[in-house]
């Protein structure tokens, strides 16, 4: 990396799409700054000049340049760092089955889990099971790889790190099951070896602080 | 033109009123990639497209040698990946992201945002254009000194954003509301000339008579009025 190259991380310390950003910048040996954002509260100055479109994060600021939706970052890290240990694979057809799969867990499954759990209380029958059904693609497109994206940890792993560490922690403070050891062995088998390669653990939100983030969030949804 | 062997086999299940499936014919016409169309009745799924696309049962669906590919925006990156004359996405990867980004708009807000316009009376339909023109407003301060999304030619964010140029803007008139209007738009209406002063566009959109009497008769079914 070039003298004075600059890469900061606008981030949300919960936050799975957050988290991908900081898994492949760690990935990939790539030191940045961190900055937390206080999203739901005030929105820095900093955050609502580098993503004035949709004042969110994650943002990669890099030599004073933002980019912002966090798999379009992931591809940028891609892009503009080449090192050894790359996300994407090189054969055109690999990497459209990667973006197609990533795509897949971003819009619709992740989609499916959060209304399943967060959702009005008459949807969440039907989100379920689309949900369910989601993974079950996905229980299909891993087999018996170690990783999405083979031996190594690639595009379609960073995608699903909800499923990987968040979900169980949602599945235990909502109530709703979703994803079970005995219907879902590979998706089981594959988030710990997930959550356990060393680059990703240093980077996840300590377990207990997201669970009882999430009680409190469930706290009132429960109740009604 | 780019050098293929004799077996080379390029297909797309396509619709020919559907803006993800001309989006393919763009840029593989942009490429001189040769192909063979097969026309998807969406109402009645072959057994081919759910074969082919299982996940999402939808078109378009590229098939190169054999395999497979769904999803347009991935399709469009597979295309440029493959075929590399006449790059659509830029080699800069800030430029890149950027484009990747105005795509993800379009498709997951802007589509979504018109889409709410539709079928609906009085103040909700006002409420929704605005929301609709908000959006649409980050990309008409993009035009700003531009031909193109792309710059001087077309790039991945004029082939997605055709979307807006040929069904949202062609649609307002069934509609009866400009979404679109050229006073708050002059640039995205600029930009709609410059497109239609391309041949590869002229030839991949569907013809606009026939494309207003379908989206007529699809509204009429869905039972919403029109204009």
């Amino acid at each position: 990396m070039n003298q004075g190259e600059q890469v900061k991380v606008l981030g949300l310390w919960g936050s799975p799409f957050s988290k991908r950003v900081e898994m492949v910048l760690k990935l990939k040996g790539i030191p940045y700054e961190y900055i937390e954002e206080d999203v739901y509260g005030n929105k820095s100055p900093m955050l609502l000049k580098y993503n004035p479109i949709h004042k969110k994060v994650p943002v990669l600021v890099h030599n004073g340049r933002s980019i912002a939706e966090s798999l379009v970052i992931v591809e940028y890290i891609e892009d503009t760092w080449k090192t050894s240990q790359t996300i994407l694979p090189q054969d055109p057809y690999e990497r459209a089955m990667a973006r197609f799969w990533a795509k897949y867990v971003d819009e619709k499954v992740m989609v499916a889990i959060w209304k399943a759990c967060w959702g009005p209380r008459s949807e969440r029958e039907k989100e379920t099971k689309e949900a369910y059904e989601g993974l079950k693609y996905l229980e299909k497109e891993l087999g018996d790889k170690h990783f999405f994206g083979g031996e190594t940890i690639g595009f379609v792993d960073i995608a699903a790190d909800f499923i990987g560490y968040w979900l169980g922690i949602v599945q235990e403070a909502s109530g709703v099951t979703i994803m079970t050891a005995e219907e879902f062995p590979n998706l089981q088998r594959w988030s710990k070896d997930f959550i356990d390669n060393n680059f990703v653990k240093e980077v996840l939100p300590p377990k207990h602080e997201l669970a009882a983030l999430f009680k409190a969030q469930f706290g009132s949804v429960t109740s009604d | 033109m780019a050098e293929r062997s004799e077996t080379e086999e390029v297909k797309l299940l396509g619709m020919w009123a559907s803006p993800f499936s001309r989006r393919i014919e763009i840029a593989l016409t942009l490429k001189g990639v040769a192909y063979e169309f097969s026309e998807q009745d969406i109402t009645n799924k072959s057994s081919l497209l759910l074969q082919l696309n299982p996940v999402y049962k939808m078109i378009p669906v590229l098939v190169h040698n054999g395999k497979p590919i769904s999803e347009s925006l991935v399709i469009l990156e597979y295309i440029d990946d493959t075929w590399r004359n006449n790059p659509i996405l830029p080699q800069d990867p800030c430029e890149r992201a950027t484009a990747r980004f105005w795509a993800k708009l379009i498709d997951q807000q802007i589509c979504v945002a018109a889409m709410k316009v539709v079928g609906k009376v009085g103040e909700e339909r006002d409420a929704a254009v605005e929301a609709a023109r908000d959006l649409l407003m980050f990309l008409e301060k993009e035009l700003v000194g531009k031909d193109f999304f792309g710059g001087r030619s077309l790039g991945f964010v004029d082939i997605v954003a055709t979307l807006v140029a040929f069904w949202l803007m062609r649609t307002e008139d069934l509609l009866g509301v400009k979404v679109v209007p050229v006073e708050l738009f002059p640039e995205i209406h600029r930009w709609v000339k410059n497109l239609l002063g391309n041949d590869v566009i002229k030839k991949c959109t569907p013809p606009e008579d026939e494309h207003l009497a379908y989206i007529r008769a699809r509204m009429d079914k869905l039972n919403i009025k029109s204009a």
